[in-house]
């Protein structure tokens, strides 16, 4: 019997990779530079974050949030926290959910500014990256003036946020957003008709309408795809359904049409901060239900009660009444799901959390066969993968 | 939207009466309890048919009931484009018994059920590639399980001697702490409270 002779040869992309965007392992088949299979190995940032949430209480669990895609934190928490309210069947007060939409914008400026730089850097463009990452900057001192954490807000709390926004930082954020703009223009005037760019991305991972709808897509990867649905628009949450904005989407479903879609999508975004700013209502910014949300600590130095809640609150935490709920945002990265069962205890007893990423890059091998080696950054970048989300 | 959910579930607990042992809407959300032989031709139905057209398979996940007789229940989540909908599909299962792969039906599912291999230890038929995704090469256990301790039973260091990373088992300079505060009052007869009650 003859031997069956390969023609293909096997290398490891990765872990450590700069052009992986974390701890991806891809072993690829190769023929030559024609990629035969892809198959991502991922789970090397694996922290058990699901089993972590089931022992602890539901405020515990926001943090773990910020830590799945550290590149739009609050898009995160955003999900988790409409999950809880649904289920204890709480409405935040008008000012808070103006207040997460506004931080919502934020994230999803952020992560696209990194995604898209840092896209450009990977197919050999660096002056975006520099460009825009100092603006970047500035959108994490809003973070950080918020809720005093450049990264990891913690800010989204069940039934509103944290703390009401401090004096002048709307008024800021509005001259940022009147000035921002022009850094989108520039970076397009670098790339969007660059000749380089063009010829690594256009053409490049293409996944048709129907393809992308199997393979379970979302977000700014749908779209780009041509099917418009952004659940902003379609199952509004918070404050959205009072804001104007369009949901840019692509022809080709390559990498060119979701760097374009993505770049549609800042100014959008810009659109929502700015109708957040001018109506931005008044009133508190916490839930006023002390079953809910913990008294202000000036309260508790006169009133016995507002102690006790404030105590009950931090050690016992919220019950939240038994039942299920699969509630998802529109994370910039698609849609980021929470399916939250709680048996009625002060604890989740299951969460688990759906990340666009995830299902992003199981669709890798679909599509990047019979691209050549080189193309593999441009599809990596171009599909926004953080492992923070995907390996949870 | 609510009646829409309601006339969907008796529209498809109809459609297949054999196959759903239940529909029902809590919290605005549909929920299907499925028959585990039946999930592919479930979901193809859901897929396919006109007045569901649920196109995307968002959600595959695995949840531990260990007190039940089949402990596990697999929920697919799905969500329909066309009609802006989305539904729940659970299949109940057990550590043994495998549940039909839906791949076929959706390539979404591929990682999704990897996933729940692994996390659960819950097994798929006809999955054309069912390892483990998220753990560790050579894991062993199924860590979402509810018996599966938290801390978890190895930890890895890098040996300098052996110039490799080793695995041990798990030695902690301090228990973990979970600590209870649910209050042990709440719902529990007070001692003395039956007298009173007793009295009148």
């Amino acid at each position: 019997m003859p031997e069956a002779k390969l023609n293909t040869y096997t290398i490891n992309f990765g872990p450590q990779h700069p052009a992986a965007h974390g701890v991806l392992r891809l072993i690829l088949e190769l023929s030559g530079e024609v990629i035969e299979r892809a198959d991502p190995h991922v789970g090397l940032l694996h922290r058990g974050t699901e089993k972590l949430i089931e022992h602890k209480t539901y405020a515990q669990a926001v943090p773990y949030f910020d830590r799945l895609d550290y590149c739009a934190p609050m898009a995160q928490e955003h999900a988790f926290v409409l999950a809880a309210e649904k289920l204890l069947g709480v409405t935040p007060t008008p000012r808070a959910q103006y207040i997460r939409v506004l931080y919502a914008e934020i994230s999803r400026l952020m992560n696209h500014i990194l995604n898209l730089t840092s896209y450009a850097l990977d197919v050999g463009a660096m002056t975006p990256l520099l460009w825009l990452f100092e603006e970047r900057e500035f959108l994490m001192e809003f973070y950080e003036r918020a809720s005093g954490a450049r990264m990891h807000a913690n800010y989204f709390r069940v039934g509103g946020v944290a703390e009401d926004l401090p004096e002048g930082l709307l008024e800021d954020i509005g001259k940022w957003v009147e000035r921002f703009p022009k850094c989108i223009d520039d970076m397009e005037t670098l790339l969007t008709e660059n000749r380089i760019f063009k010829q690594r991305t256009v053409d490049i991972g293409i996944m048709t309408a129907d393809q992308a709808l199997d393979w379970g897509f979302s977000g700014p990867m749908l779209r780009a795809s041509g099917v418009p649905w952004d659940l902003r628009k379609a199952q509004p949450y918070d404050a959205y359904a009072d804001m104007d904005f369009d949901i840019p989407i692509g022809k080709h479903g390559d990498c060119y049409d979701r760097y374009l879609v993505r770049t549609e999508e800042m100014r959008q975004s810009l659109r929502i901060m700015r109708q957040c700013l001018d109506t931005m209502p008044g009133g508190p910014a916490r839930l006023p239900d002390r079953k809910v949300m913990a008294p202000p600590r000036a309260e508790m130095k006169s009133s016995m009660e507002a102690l006790i809640h404030h105590f009950k609150l931090y050690s016992e935490g919220i019950h939240v009444p038994a039942g299920e709920t699969y509630t998802a945002v529109e994370a910039p990265k698609g849609e980021f799901g929470v399916y939250l069962i709680s048996d009625g205890g002060n604890r989740p007893y299951r969460c688990k959390i759906r990340p666009p990423a995830f299902v992003h890059l199981s669709a890798m091998d679909a599509m990047s066969s019979g691209h050549m080696l080189a193309d593999m950054t441009a599809i990596i970048g171009a599909l926004d993968i953080v492992f923070g989300e995907i390996d949870r | 939207m609510l009646q829409a959910l309601q006339d969907l579930g008796e529209y498809i607990a109809a459609a297949l009466p054999e196959d759903v042992v239940s529909a029902g809407v809590v919290k605005d959300e549909l929920t299907l309890a499925v028959r585990r032989p039946a999930i592919v031709k479930v979901l193809m139905f859901l897929r396919d048919d006109a007045n569901c057209q649920f196109k995307q398979l968002m959600d595959v996940c695995g949840v531990d009931y260990p007190g039940r007789e089949q402990r596990f229940d697999v929920v697919y989540h799905l969500l329909s484009l066309r009609h802006n909908q989305r539904v729940r599909v659970k299949v109940r299962t057990d550590e043994t018994a495998p549940v039909p792969s839906v791949t076929g039906v959706f390539s979404s599912a591929n990682w999704f059920e990897r996933e729940v291999w692994d996390m659960f230890g819950v097994a798929f038929t006809d999955h054309p590639d069912l390892r483990r995704i998220l753990t560790d090469y050579g894991f062993e256990g199924h860590p979402l399980r509810k018996d599966f301790p938290l801390t978890g039973f190895v930890e890895v260091r890098y040996d300098d001697e052996r110039k490799r990373v080793v695995y041990e088992p798990v030695k902690l300079t301090q228990d973990v702490r979970s600590f209870d505060f649910l209050s042990p009052w709440e719902g529990y007869p007070l001692p003395g409270d039956e007298k009173a009650e007793g009295k009148t």
